[in-house]
């Protein structure tokens, strides 16, 4: 089947539709969304008046869920900039529709994903003094200590990822600035830094993408480097191990596609992106998943037998107490997600659809949710003096935060559908017309018309 | 410049916690209830590990009083951004306070786990209230604290002696847990003296250092007939 592409006209149509006209879905999604965020937001002011001992947090079992969720929420942020960074660096023609919505996902996750170190905080109205400001009693943070690394790591990160997000989206503001009137025109018109879509604007816009995006790359994994060290650099049992760089990495990428397939196709129904969002994009997708399923299962494997064949005490507590004992439900539900039902769906290419690759997503992100935890939890229930061991169960405080950060996920996604094109249109037009391209610079062949438009 | 230093003789120990009460007066640990405990919330500075060896019904309990090692070389440390636990010259591992936001990082990358934390502010049921020591402050919610050595003990020592022009006597110095003990097993004094009972005793060849192999440098020993074996030993039940 060979659909001709969409003609400019109706491809600005069709994006700029759900920000120009408001539908009921709109206004049904924010009240939902808002009311559950809106809970959490309470629970946290009820957290931060009683004190940090409503959450189930105990001793010697200090840090769960909201560590879980930083690490989680973080490691979703490297869907976005790294996916379309490295898609737009291999001039991956069939990344067109789909950066925006990565990059979107990663400022959204970052911006979640960072306010839980604050969230757990004992006194977390003091966060302040991990910056490092001028005070009068010339005291600084402590450089040495990974949470100041952190700190530094995560802002860089979201400094850069906004700049990506935001570079990219200058021509499409410009279009919505032509096409609105009133206060909504002025708005744009300032957003879109008055782009005219001249060939010296485009050739500036071009390279400073592609600037963008060499430098995101190693900031992204720069950034989930650091966060594993907040355990690798620790002496306690299965957190002080020399893989855990690269190991969350590859968790953070993983998790971050699947959270992108589970975005987009959440999009493609809600805001009817059919014939944007194709099956090709979700197959395209699917084994980049599958490989990135299969690096992740490689490395916990890797950690795993290594403790196991080590056979030093300390370790082996808390690696029986994940795959046999108290944990192992959960450790198998992990390795069911994250490997066994990708493997099904993503690797037999008549279930690689894309409602099949949009439910191995789903296990993906519940399992790799699944892994920050088991990363956390054992091993500080488990410290190496035996009679210290605990135990941990979540009380509603923080499982009701914990659903309010999803929320406000959604909410987030929500806003931005409705404010900007959540496909990059002048990336779409350039990739449709590429001949006919007012680019000074020149465009590889391999850029024209998506070859083979898919389903042929 | 005095090196503090303990000493604990497991094989005087009887557990009986007295310096568990002792620590728990002399410095404003507050007490957390039935409730919290059974969420694993109490607090304490010191805690007597107890273990039991052996099969019903040849078994021994053994105890073991555990309480901030002042390493040396402390995990803690690093690892808090902003500088709220530190090392002082006398060897002490100081928690400040004031500077704690309660990140909590510091009790996970304890080894000793002698890390309390205060999830709730502080309450104390009456008439507790009235038996709280001025001496030492008391600390606010969402803050770490731990074992001082009874760093405020040492401090009135230190000050009575240089209005006397002298050092301090070993053994003048006595934190509550080591006053308490009735079996004297817990000793305290500088380290730096070659003389003081702290160190003869560390010389013995019953000493050993509690995980001595992560290269924390505990100033803590501990003396004991056999070596003591942390992985051959079962926890109570309910752990």
């Amino acid at each position: 089947m060979n659909r001709l592409p969409p003609s400019n006209k109706q491809i600005n149509e069709d994006l700029l539709r759900p920000i120009l006209d408001t539908t009921w879905r709109f206004y049904a999604a924010v009240l939902i969304l808002g009311s559950i965020l809106a809970a959490a937001i309470l629970t946290f002011a009820y957290q931060v008046y009683q004190g940090i001992g409503v959450t189930g947090k105990n001793w010697p079992v200090m840090w769960n869920l909201y560590i879980t969720n930083f690490v989680f929420w973080i490691g979703i942020s490297h869907a976005g900039t790294l996916i379309s960074a490295i898609l737009r660096l291999t001039k991956a023609t069939w990344r067109r529709p789909i950066t925006r919505c990565a990059e979107a996902i990663t400022v959204f996750a970052l911006l979640i994903g960072s306010m839980f170190p604050i969230v757990h905080l004992g006194r977390p109205w003091l966060f302040y003094w991990l910056v490092p400001y001028p005070s009068e009693r010339m005291i600084w943070p402590n450089f040495r200590s990974p949470l100041m690394w952190d700190f530094m790591a995560i802002n860089t990160y979201l400094v850069g990822s906004l700049t990506y997000l935001y570079l990219p989206m200058v021509p499409d503001l410009a279009t919505i600035r032509d096409r609105s009137q009133g206060l909504r025109r002025r708005i744009y018109a300032v957003l879109s830094l008055g782009w005219r879509g001249t060939a010296t604007q485009w050739d500036r816009l071009e390279r400073a993408i592609a600037i963008m995006a060499v430098i995101i790359v190693p900031v992204a994994i720069s950034v989930h480097t650091i966060v594993s060290w907040d355990f690798a650099m620790t002496l306690n049992p299965m957190w002080k191990s020399t893989i855990f760089g690269p190991y969350f990495v590859v968790g953070a990428i993983f998790s971050g596609i699947a959270a992108l397939i589970l975005a987009m196709a959440v999009l493609r129904r809600v805001l009817r992106l059919e014939a944007y969002l194709e099956p090709l994009h979700f197959d395209n997708l699917g084994k980049l998943l599958l490989t990135m399923s299969c690096l992740w299962f490689y490395f916990t494997f890797a950690e795993y037998l290594t403790v196991w064949y080590n056979n030093e005490p300390h370790e082996l507590v808390v690696f029986w107490s994940k795959v046999s004992g108290r944990y192992a439900p959960l450790f198998w539900s992990m390795i069911a997600g994250c490997f066994v039902v990708p493997m099904i769906f993503l690797g037999i290419r008549r279930l690689r659809t894309i409602p099949g690759v949009a439910l191995a997503s789903l296990t993906i992100v519940i399992g790799m949710w699944l892994e920050r935890f088991l990363i956390i939890v054992p091993t500080l229930a488990n410290p190496r003096l035996p009679f210290v061991r605990g135990g941990y169960t979540p009380r509603w405080v923080e499982v009701t935060i914990t659903i309010g950060t999803f929320a406000y996920f959604g909410l987030l996604y929500v806003f931005f559908t409705k404010l900007f094109p959540i496909i990059s249109m002048w990336e779409l037009k350039e990739g449709y017309h590429a001949r006919s391209h007012t680019v000074t610079g020149t465009l590889p062949v391999a850029d024209l018309p998506a070859s083979g438009r898919l389903e042929t | 410049m005095s090196q503090w230093a303990m000493v604990i003789d497991l094989d005087r120990c009887t557990g009986c916690e007295a310096c568990v009460v002792a620590c728990r007066a002399e410095n404003n640990v507050p007490t957390r209830g039935e409730e919290e405990c059974a969420r694993d919330r109490h607090q304490s500075w010191i805690r007597v590990e107890r273990y039991l060896e052996g099969e019903f019904p040849d078994v021994k309990a053994r105890f073991m009083p555990v309480l901030c090692q002042h390493c040396d070389n402390a995990p803690c440390e690093p690892v808090c951004p902003v500088y709220a636990t530190y090392h002082n010259p006398e060897g002490l591992n100081i928690q400040v306070y004031n500077r704690c936001v309660g990140t909590r990082y510091c009790a996970n990358n304890c080894p000793y786990t002698v890390r309390s934390f205060n999830f709730f502010a502080p309450h104390w049921d009456e008439p507790l209230s009235y038996q709280l020591n001025p001496d030492v402050s008391i600390r606010p919610g969402g803050v770490m604290e731990k074992c001082t050595f009874c760093v405020q003990r040492v401090q009135k020592a230190q000050g009575i002696a240089k209005d006397e022009k002298r050092s301090i006597r070993d053994g003048e110095v006595q934190p509550a847990c080591a006053q308490a003990c009735p079996a004297e097993a817990i000793v305290f004094g500088d380290r730096s003296d070659p003389e003081s009972r702290v160190s003869r005793l560390s010389r013995s060849n019953r000493a050993f250092k509690l995980l001595e192999d992560l290269g924390t440098q505990p100033r803590v020993v501990y003396l004991k007939n056999s070596s003591w074996d942390d992985t051959s030993l079962s926890a109570p039940k309910g752990k």
